[in-house]
């Protein structure tokens, strides 16, 4: 599959050959596990394999859950409690399925800022980015629906005020509300497609995960360095990488165990800590929440959501020039998707010939901004939506845009970049020293 | 330096608003060292019997309990009543059968009736669908230390009543400090000595309602105990591993990185 040179897989017995000249499967999966990696990779790239961990873990528990769960609205609630008390092991189970959503978008955000850092969505890794972002797109997606199953109060309420978002869309908004929600309000309708396709996107992730690995496995993976490794020949590919097995299967796999540690006390010891209270009432349409909150990995987005309120400029000129079809509320939709939108499109915005931040002297300051931007925002939409939340989330929210539609594009034309290193070997060494016996 | 003056007046603001919202929410709900808190707690039997005690001869005059079976009264980490004194108590209760489409007496198999008073919330989930503890600013780094403050919210809720009431559209309102808003419709429910406990503990108000939080917190988590328990050889297990796949990838590293091997 990758493009730099190394072994491939021979078939030697007879029962080898045969099944080779029929399913190349055992080739493929030697050509994966074997693929020549870039030696130099910190601690920063095992987060991918906390990710696929994180799916597998999801689907396991989730299918579990689904042999006790009842998917209608005057059960849904107490068969949770069923779950969670008469089930064998259910309450671990569900436990686990809960945290593991929240462990899911740790390691995504970590994943997808690591990416950012290094320029990993740089030619020609574009469509690794890409389809990156689909994933992140259908776990928001997948974890939003999730988070509506249990029929509590905070799942009735957020999936009112999400589906409610789909509602702002001038003229047809209000149809597109009624058929996702498959009539005029939240009720078993919307409970039991919620559920249904809570069910099949995982699998749609799954699939999406194939073509990210198969992308970047064409592509080779980045490195902290940025620079290519060499193709010339498979000698001098084999000076710049080792294969991914064993050396960075055992090396992500210990990281994950230490990642587990801290997962296993979380899910034992407090397992409701990321949750909200109010998702232990159950849903009541009567009676609305004090504060609808959504899940804590989504609050950055709900923050810029919420920071174009009809008072500020951009809103106001929006809704003149389109002469008030775009309102405050269509506006704050758009900003939330578009928030996405500059993310996925980082590939085309960054004019720096440079990709790793790593020998870009400006780069690194606005990005470790952006990074404090996003936990700022983390944090403003968590609180009420009344200054000084309101212009402290307006701040984050342009400082967001900023970074991506103004800030990259021109630091690639005045940002003087430092010296990199000729090859990832060269790295290599200056961190560990000349090799006494090279690699295999 | 007006950048500066700027983002001091940002700072400033953004801690004085969010300090009047933590004062608003929290102030008034005390920390309660409960012998269930932290990794190692664990559920103080005799103060589960009492609490036990506390809701049959109180709260659930008004309070249902729908969630939890009668039977889990006799699971180990809980109350863990005799089996014969479980079905005994259970006895007492009544329970509305569909298929005789009659009142019966009800069995372990059943659970805790609803609530009997509409406006009266269900108390099986109680200890877990309130927070206590917040903040401070939003950040959550409260709960924690001190946890999410379910109990301490139910103690705190139960001991806060000032004796001030008020009518407000026909209903009488009672001022209890650790309720948002500060008035609540439930009449004071506990004055102290309200119970005679078995085991002849004090039953001055604050123990009657720590007595009453902790039963209540092990109606809404009842499989604490087991959850703990596994979580720690969880977190021993993992650590172990973690250890040896260190000293595994440090081994199967070393001569890339040019050391010697151990």
């Amino acid at each position: 599959m990758s493009g730099i040179p190394h072994d491939h897989y021979e078939p030697k017995s007879g029962a080898e050959k045969w099944l080779h000249k029929r399913l190349p499967i055992v080739s493929l999966m030697y050509d994966t596990l074997m693929i020549p990696t870039p030696k130099n990779l910190n601690w920063m790239w095992i987060w991918g394999i906390v990710l696929t961990f994180c799916l597998v873990l999801q689907i396991v528990t989730g299918i579990v859950l689904v042999m006790h769960y009842t998917p209608h609205v005057d059960l849904a609630f107490a068969s949770i409690e069923h779950i969670m008390r008469n089930v064998n092991g259910g309450y671990m189970i569900r436990y686990l399925h809960m945290n593991g959503a929240s462990l899911f978008f740790f390691a995504v955000y970590i994943h997808i800022f690591r990416g950012l850092y290094y320029g990993s969505y740089k030619a020609p890794r574009e469509i690794t980015w890409i389809v990156g972002m689909l994933i992140y797109l259908a776990m928001m997606g997948t974890a939003f629906m999730g988070y509506v199953l249990p029929w509590g109060q905070m799942s009735f309420w957020g999936a009112t005020v999400i589906t409610g978002l789909f509602g702002a869309i001038p003229f047809i908004g209000e149809s597109i509300q009624t058929w996702l929600l498959g009539g005029p309000a939240v009720d078993n309708a919307t409970l039991n497609r919620f559920f249904s396709l809570h069910y099949l996107l995982p699998f749609v992730i799954a699939a999406l995960v194939a073509v990210h690995i198969w992308a970047f496995h064409t592509t080779g993976n980045n490195n902290p360095t940025g620079v290519d490794v060499r193709r010339g020949s498979k000698a001098e590919a084999e000076k710049d990488t080792v294969p991914f097995w064993p050396y960075f299967v055992i090396k992500d796999v210990f990281a994950l165990a230490v990642i587990m540690v801290v997962f296993f006390a979380i899910v034992g010891f407090m397992p409701n800590y990321l949750g909200h209270p109010d998702n232990y009432i159950e849903a009541n349409a009567l009676v609305t929440p004090a504060h609808i909150v959504p899940e804590w990995y989504f609050l950055p987005f709900y923050a810029i959501l919420r920071a174009f309120t009809s008072d500020v400029w951009v809103v106001m000129l929006a809704s003149w020039i389109t002469g008030g079809i775009v309102n405050a509320k269509f506006f704050g939709v758009l900003a939330m998707f578009g928030a996405i939108a500059v993310m996925a499109l980082v590939p085309w915005l960054d004019t720096s010939s440079v990709r790793s931040g790593r020998y870009r002297p400006m780069f690194k300051w606005w990005f470790w901004l952006l990074v404090i931007d996003f936990v700022v925002l983390m944090w403003a939409g968590a609180m009420p939506a009344e200054p000084p939340y309101s212009t402290i989330s307006l701040i984050g929210s342009a400082y967001w845009f900023a970074y991506f539609l103004v800030i990259l594009p021109l630091l690639g034309v005045v940002e003087k970049p430092e010296a990199q290193p000729e090859t990832i070997e060269d790295d290599f060494k200056a961190h560990y020293g000349k090799a006494e016996t090279p690699a295999e | 330096m007006l950048k500066k003056i700027a983002i001091s007046a940002v700072a400033a603001l953004a801690l004085s608003g969010s300090g009047a919202l933590a004062a608003e929410g929290e102030s008034h709900v005390h920390d309660v060292d409960f012998s269930f808190e932290g990794p190692f707690g664990s559920f103080d039997q005799n103060q589960l019997q009492r609490g036990l005690k506390v809701y049959t001869e109180v709260c659930s005059s008004c309070h249902g309990m729908q969630y939890v079976p009668f039977r889990t009264l006799s699971d180990e980490g809980g109350p863990h009543l005799p089996e014969d004194q479980m079905r005994a108590y259970t006895a007492n209760f009544e329970v509305f059968d569909p298929e005789l489409d009659d009142f019966r007496t009800a069995k372990p198999t059943d659970h805790f009736p609803q609530s009997n008073l509409e406006n009266a919330p269900d108390l099986s989930l109680m200890a877990k669908a309130r927070a206590g503890f917040h903040g401070p600013y939003g950040t959550g780094m409260n709960q924690l230390f001190k946890g999410m403050g379910g109990p301490e919210y139910i103690v705190s809720i139960l001991t806060g009543y000032t004796g001030e009431t008020k009518e407000e559209a026909g209903t009488t309102l009672y001022e209890n400090t650790a309720f948002p808003g500060g008035w609540i419709a439930m009449a004071p429910p506990l004055y102290g000595e309200d119970v005679e406990f078995d085991d002849d503990h004090s039953n001055e108000l604050h123990h009657e309602a720590e007595d009453v939080a902790a039963f209540l917190t092990w109606a809404a988590e009842p499989k604490m105990m087991a959850r703990k328990q596994a979580g720690l050889a969880g977190v021993i297990f993992l650590t172990v591993l973690s250890v040896l796949l260190y000293l595994t990838n440090k081994r199967l590293w070393a001569p890339i990185k040019g050391k010697k091997t151990a």
